[in-house]
């Protein structure tokens, strides 16, 4: 209850400051849409010269980025901490955080959260309306549960993965550039998997699980049975990648000594 | 002009200095041109070519493409856009040299580095990992070099004209980021130009990109043969050649209007 509230809290002063330059505001929207009206102008694109793309239709690899936009965008309003490393070890800015008593990761995902980029679960959500209707798909009322159990899954294993890169951190503080090479491989998760190669697909799957945040949970509203075994392992993928990842946090913090003042 | 030459090889050097933030670099490119291989594999599927381009040429296509990017590829709208903020942009205009070559002339020892120490070292491993096609005729490999140089003037001369929209603007951070979406599109980094449906490419021949990524990108791959590479490349300098106007001329009515935020 009490992280609740602090939460609520850390979300009303960055409401405020948010407000006071609105114009910045709308032009960070506005390029986030267009960011994502480039992606879904090349998949337009590429459809005019192709029927199928390993036997799935133009709307279903819609579908599945606008599917992958719900979690991406909850991932991205919350957890921006690829640069950890830089901001909080180097500048020494854990010191200060590590002295509050509320859970440090808790803390800096309160700090650097973003929350205009929740705006691309709308984006994402108008995708996936378009596509469904264009494709007939049927909704049953507990797939409204299954769909938030699909883009947790997603988001939390997002998180899990970049959590994990930044606890590395606190064993060397050294440069790495891991992390803007995670939001590349990340993009590998938008398109059905079955294109890779038999080595990227298992990286893909058991790795890096990428692919549990657009593909296969997107295949479980596209009716395609035989990736459903795949779909419903989305939640536990999560739930697996977000402990591992808040375990490997939690002994960091204890070897963490600080970079000196 | 000796000034201009120094300034390459500082901004070279200063590269130098820091490479190995390169190395990573050269992965990332490596991962976006492995998905776009994919993918393109994907599309063509059973098909013997689109739109002219089999799939090798389109693989060699996606490769130089983002191996060019890494060439012509620079910050100097936001360096400027800096330098205006913090009010160092005063200063640099009472210096004895031109602000907006001095840019260039940066941009171009970065460019030169990454050309040498990223493109040339990365084309050979996407070579090894991907089926790539070389021309073996110079004449190909001599055209597609004039034609990098000019998709680096193009390109720089938008990036002059983002980074001088500061001076009416104040913060333009977001235009800077629309301006990089826009480019990686329209200039036909992300997919050839002759893949756009004929509307849409009726409306790119009026804008400047295609000359940033396209052109070069279709010579280095030989989809364009014969006198097409010529109109293109003549294409390039027509466009580098008008861009100077919009630049001088902003140039001009930013000098007049220069408000020093602080500084």
């Amino acid at each position: 209850m009490f992280y609740v509230s602090i939460f609520f809290q850390y979300a009303s002063q960055y409401l405020k400051t948010r407000l006071t330059y609105r114009v910045d505001t709308v032009v960070e929207i506005f390029s986030d849409l267009l960011f994502q009206a480039v992606n879904l102008i090349f998949i337009l694109v590429v459809f005019g010269h192709t029927a199928l793309l390993s036997g799935w239709s133009r709307e279903e690899i819609i579908f599945i980025y606008g599917f992958f936009l719900v979690p991406y965008a909850l991932f991205s309003s919350f957890f921006n901490i690829w640069d950890f490393n830089d901001r909080y070890i180097v500048k020494g800015e854990m010191d200060r955080v590590l002295t509050r008593p509320i859970h440090s990761l808790f803390q800096i995902i309160m700090e650097r959260m973003e929350l205009e980029s929740l705006f691309g679960v709308i984006t994402g959500l108008v995708i996936m309306y378009y596509a469904g209707s264009a494709l007939g798909l049927t909704i049953a009322w507990y797939d409204i549960f299954i769909f938030i159990a699909m883009v947790l899954g997603g988001a939390f294993i997002y998180a899990g993965i970049f959590i994990s890169l930044a606890s590395i951190g606190f064993w060397s503080d050294s440069r790495t550039d891991i992390m803007p090479m995670m939001y590349n491989i990340g993009n590998y998760g938008r398109y059905p998997v079955d294109i890779y190669h038999r080595v990227i697909r298992y990286i893909l799957t058991w790795i890096l699980p990428f692919a549990f945040v657009g593909v296969y949970p997107a295949a479980y509203f596209l009716n395609r049975e035989e990736w459903y075994f795949y779909a419903f392992l989305t939640p536990v993928m999560g739930m697996i990648f977000l402990s591992l990842a808040i375990f490997l946090w939690n002994s960091g913090v204890k070897k963490y000594r600080g970079a000196g003042n | 002009m000796s000034k201009y030459i120094e300034m390459i090889r500082v901004r070279f050097l200063m590269m130098l200095a820091y490479r190995t933030n390169y190395y990573s670099g050269i992965l990332i490119y490596s991962i976006n041109i492995g998905a776009y291989y994919f993918l393109w594999t994907a599309i063509y599927g059973g098909k013997e070519e689109i739109q002219g381009l089999s799939v090798l040429q389109m693989t060699t296509y996606v490769a130089v493409a983002w191996m060019a990017r890494a060439f012509y590829f620079n910050n100097i709208d936001r360096e400027i856009a800096n330098e205006i903020k913090d009010g160092k942009v005063a200063i640099e205009m009472i210096r004895p040299y031109n602000y907006l070559g001095m840019k260039t002339m940066q941009g171009l020892g970065e460019g030169l580095f990454r050309l040498l120490f990223f493109s040339v070292p990365g084309m050979f491993i996407v070579a090894l990992l991907f089926p790539i096609s070389f021309s073996t005729n110079i004449v190909t490999w001599g055209l597609f070099f004039v034609s990098l140089m000019f998709s680096f003037i193009v390109n720089t001369q938008i990036n002059l004209l983002t980074g001088i929209m500061t001076f009416f603007l104040f913060n333009n951070s977001g235009l800077i980021r629309a301006k990089r979406v826009v480019i990686d599109l329209f200039s036909g980094l992300l997919l050839p130009i002759s893949f756009y449906p004929l509307w849409a490419q009726s409306v790119m021949t009026y804008l400047p990109f295609q000359a940033i990524s396209y052109i070069p990108s279709m010579i280095f791959t030989e989809g364009f043969v014969g006198s097409e590479i010529y109109t293109a490349i003549a294409l390039q300098a027509f466009w580098a050649l008008v861009l100077i106007i919009p630049i001088q001329l902003l140039w001009l009515l930013a000098k007049k209007q220069l408000i020093v935020q602080g500084g």
